[in-house]
């Protein structure tokens, strides 16, 4: 059972734990795309940017010695998902919005978004430096050991409290998404403007409106993906800019312009990663016992060396825009 | 038009001349030999989005595909490595590579035996796996034996001269550019961007960590000049600062003569038919279409042909800093900034990306000292306010120049949107 657990703890919980940060950050990209039908690079400085704007906030708090039973980082996360929420409309307004009017091309909009990403980068790198930051300086990161003994295994089952958190406060937004998509009025006229964006003007629909809910949804959800992050592993300025394209697979893979798609290709992404750099030996060590000689298993066993870890996606990409470029779940054409 | 030009270009001379005279003759003839390199490299995606209104985004991988291939043309030979059972080793791995190859084509083929559908899926699912087995089952003990002190530490280079290893990189890059247009090349424009930049970044991870062929993040150095090093100029007693001169002098008129054969082609292949079938697919690639023009086999040609002079100017800055560190590369700095010298420039206009590679590159440079020098004054002003100084100017104003590239970016998107030098389009009257 020891084997099992450890699978647990190295696999199931950290690929959960990625797949939900993509699956976050994924859904603002293929909104973004459904809508505005360009690829919006800028989606990692919006997840860099909320997620300092939440350090602020916690820090903030910390200053005031305000103590929460929960991570503070969790605590500030509305507020900062309403800040970010601005944010991304400002850099609309102020970026992408005449460039629109200009009638420009996508692929205009794409390049002004690696614009608007450099910006944001150096604004960052400006004002907090190239170090990194803890949320947890103030308060203790709490680990839950879970004791398994009673099944078998040396080894306790590992979770730390923001993980715990993450996954349900993940699963809770993806909920709320999805009610908000099919019930409300808005929702609905988003996903008509996604499917046809002159019909949908055509029946009424207030565009203009749509754009700004899409850009509310992508910044607040880019904020909680981001801060999440952060509170997972450190916080530094080029925390999301390093897993955009792993996002970005993910809303491909799961079909661009698709809302369920991109949580299946986060997932998706998030656990192809951890299972290809998972060593198998790990598990199937008891095996070793019945095997003859000559076919005992090496001490590594892996699939790809953890170096390559992040190349996972990349590959999953290329044979997917391949394969079917459309995604699992029949998004934008290429 | 070409008042405009005449006056830019002059623009960007005084510019030198004023760089020349505020930071110093050796840090100018240094930065301008670079901008030769990336002026080349910046052809080279004018080439590809220019005149193919191809979208790559992959520069990256195609710089580090030649910094990789002038370093093991160029350097010294490691006779450790061809001493020992290395080489041996390693061609089993190739031949294993190729048995791989050979084990996914018939897989491929394997409708002429009747398997069809999905179990060909399946077949070639499987034919992948046992391909890749196979390969890392070779290569992996021969990577461990390179990279133990018996096989010498890595492969080291074949002692050639440096412009074969810039040839080599040019060709090397038009390989790997030829496998990525063939899958890539059939993509819409944004899905293109994201398949390079992947394929580059798979490219980096490769070089990074393939310590064996590259060294990885140990860096190879010092890799010979295809030109006099100064220090064969002080040799002939030649005085310290002079002799850096003379031989940035030398790599640089190199680098116009390679840049000046450069520009002279692209711009003949531009005006012939060959350009005008380029810029009619780009225009409209379905009315070329119709017209009889085999389109992805065109966009192929010109993305190998970009590809090239990537690989080239990517081996000539290798070449010129003498160390080759995988770790260094990053997209901002060597893809996006490429970019923002094309769209800054003028996309299309040969002369409006060499105009715009200079400038942005001298941007690029200069924005870290001057930032500084920003810093500096109004930290000495906020201080006499009683407001303290800024803490960590020096980290502060390196970062500075990545704002200024997408500040610059933007600027010219929404005023400039053609470039500085934009494309000029002959009107039969």
């Amino acid at each position: 059972m020891t084997e099992l657990i450890f699978f647990t703890n190295q696999v199931v919980i950290s690929g959960l734990v990625l797949g939900c940060i993509y699956a976050l950050g994924a859904i603002g990209i293929t909104l973004v795309f459904g809508i505005l039908r360009f690829a919006h690079f800028a989606h990692s400085e919006l997840m860099t940017g909320g997620a300092f704007i939440a350090f602020l906030l916690a820090s903030l708090f910390a200053a005031w010695g305000i103590v929460t039973p929960i991570p503070t980082g969790f605590v500030v996360l509305p507020i900062a998902m309403v800040l970010a929420a601005i944010l991304a409309l400002g850099i609309d307004k102020g970026f992408y919005a005449p460039l629109r009017k200009r009638g420009a091309k996508p692929v205009t909009l794409l390049i002004a978004s690696i614009g608007v990403t450099l910006m944001i980068q150096g604004l960052i790198r400006l004002f907090f430096g190239a170090g990194s930051y803890s949320f947890f300086e103030t308060e203790p990161k709490e680990v839950f050991r879970m004791d398994m003994t009673s099944i078998g295994s040396t080894r306790p089952l590992v979770i730390t409290e923001p993980q715990v958190l993450m996954i349900v406060v993940t699963l809770v937004s993806v909920l709320a998404l999805h009610f908000f998509l099919t019930r409300s009025r808005l929702g609905k006229a988003m996903r008509a403007m996604a499917d046809n964006a002159d019909l949908a003007q055509v029946s009424g629909i207030n565009t203009a409106l749509v754009v700004r809910v899409t850009w509310i949804i992508a910044g607040a959800l880019g904020c909680m993906a981001g801060t999440m992050l952060a509170l997972d592993v450190t916080l530094k300025p080029d925390l999301a800019f390093n897993i955009i394209l792993p996002i970005f697979a993910a809303a491909i893979v799961g079909g661009l312009g698709q809302a369920y798609g991109a949580i299946a290709g986060g997932l998706l992404i998030g656990f192809a990663e951890t299972l290809a750099v998972f060593n198998w030996t790990m598990l199937l060590r008891p095996l070793n016992a019945i095997l003859p000689d000559w076919m005992q298993l090496p001490p590594t066993l892996a699939l790809v060396p953890t170096e390559y870890k992040l190349t996972v996606a990349f590959v999953i990409l290329v044979v997917t825009l391949l394969v079917r470029p459309t995604g699992i779940f029949k998004g934008a054409s290429s | 038009m070409i008042q405009r030009s005449l006056t830019l270009f002059g623009g960007l001379f005084v510019l030198i001349l004023l760089m020349g005279w505020v930071m110093g003759a050796p840090f100018t003839s240094s930065r301008l030999v670079e901008a030769a390199a990336y002026a080349l490299i910046a052809l080279g995606l004018n080439i590809q989005w220019g005149y193919g209104g191809l979208f790559n985004f992959g520069i990256m991988g195609f710089l580090m595909v030649g910094g990789a291939a002038v370093t093991f043309i160029s350097y010294p030979v490691n006779p450790v490595f061809w001493g020992s059972e290395g080489p041996a080793m390693l061609g089993r791995a190739l031949l294993a590579f190729a048995g791989g190859a050979l084990i996914v084509l018939a897989a491929r083929k394997a409708d002429r035996i009747g398997i069809t559908g999905k179990w060909k899926a399946a077949l070639t699912v499987l034919a992948w796996f046992v391909a890749y087995v196979l390969y890392r089952s070779q290569l992996d003990p021969a990577a461990a034996y390179i990279e133990s002190a018996a096989g010498g530490g890595w492969v080291g280079g074949l002692g050639g001269h440096p412009i074969l290893g810039w040839v080599f990189g040019g060709i090397l890059a038009a390989g790997i550019a030829y496998v990525v247009g063939k899958i890539c090349l059939g993509l819409r424009t944004d899905y293109l961007a994201i398949a390079t930049i992947g394929i580059s970044e798979i490219i980096r991870a490769l070089i990074k960590n393939m310590d064996w062929l590259t060294r990885g993040t140990l860096t190879v150095s010092p890799i010979p000049w295809p030109t006099p090093l100064p220090q064969d100029f002080q040799a002939g007693g030649m005085n310290i600062a002079t002799s850096l001169l003379a031989a940035r002098a030398g790599y640089l008129l190199l680098a116009l003569v390679v840049l000046g054969v450069v520009l002279w082609l692209i711009s003949r292949a531009y005006a012939g038919p060959w350009g005008r079938m380029m810029r009619a697919i780009r225009d409209n690639h379905i009315a070329a279409t119709s017209m009889g023009k085999n389109v992805t086999a065109r966009q192929l040609e010109i993305f190998v042909f970009g590809s090239v002079l990537m690989g080239i100017g990517g081996a000539m800055l290798v070449s010129f800093v003498q160390i080759f560190d995988p770790s260094s590369y990053q997209p901002i700095n060597h893809t996006f900034l490429i970019w923002v010298m094309v769209i800054v420039g003028g996309a299309g206009n040969n002369w409006g990306a060499l105009f715009g590679a200079v400038l942005l590159w001298l941007i690029w440079v200069v924005s870290e000292p001057l930032s500084k020098a920003v810093f500096e004054f109004v930290s000495t002003w906020s201080t006499q306010f009683g407001w303290g100084a800024i803490p960590e100017i020096e980290a502060r104003s390196a970062q500075m120049r990545v704002f200024v590239l997408g500040l610059v970016i933007t600027i010219a998107l929404r005023f400039a949107p053609k470039g500085l030098i934009p494309e000029v389009v002959k009107r039969e009257s």
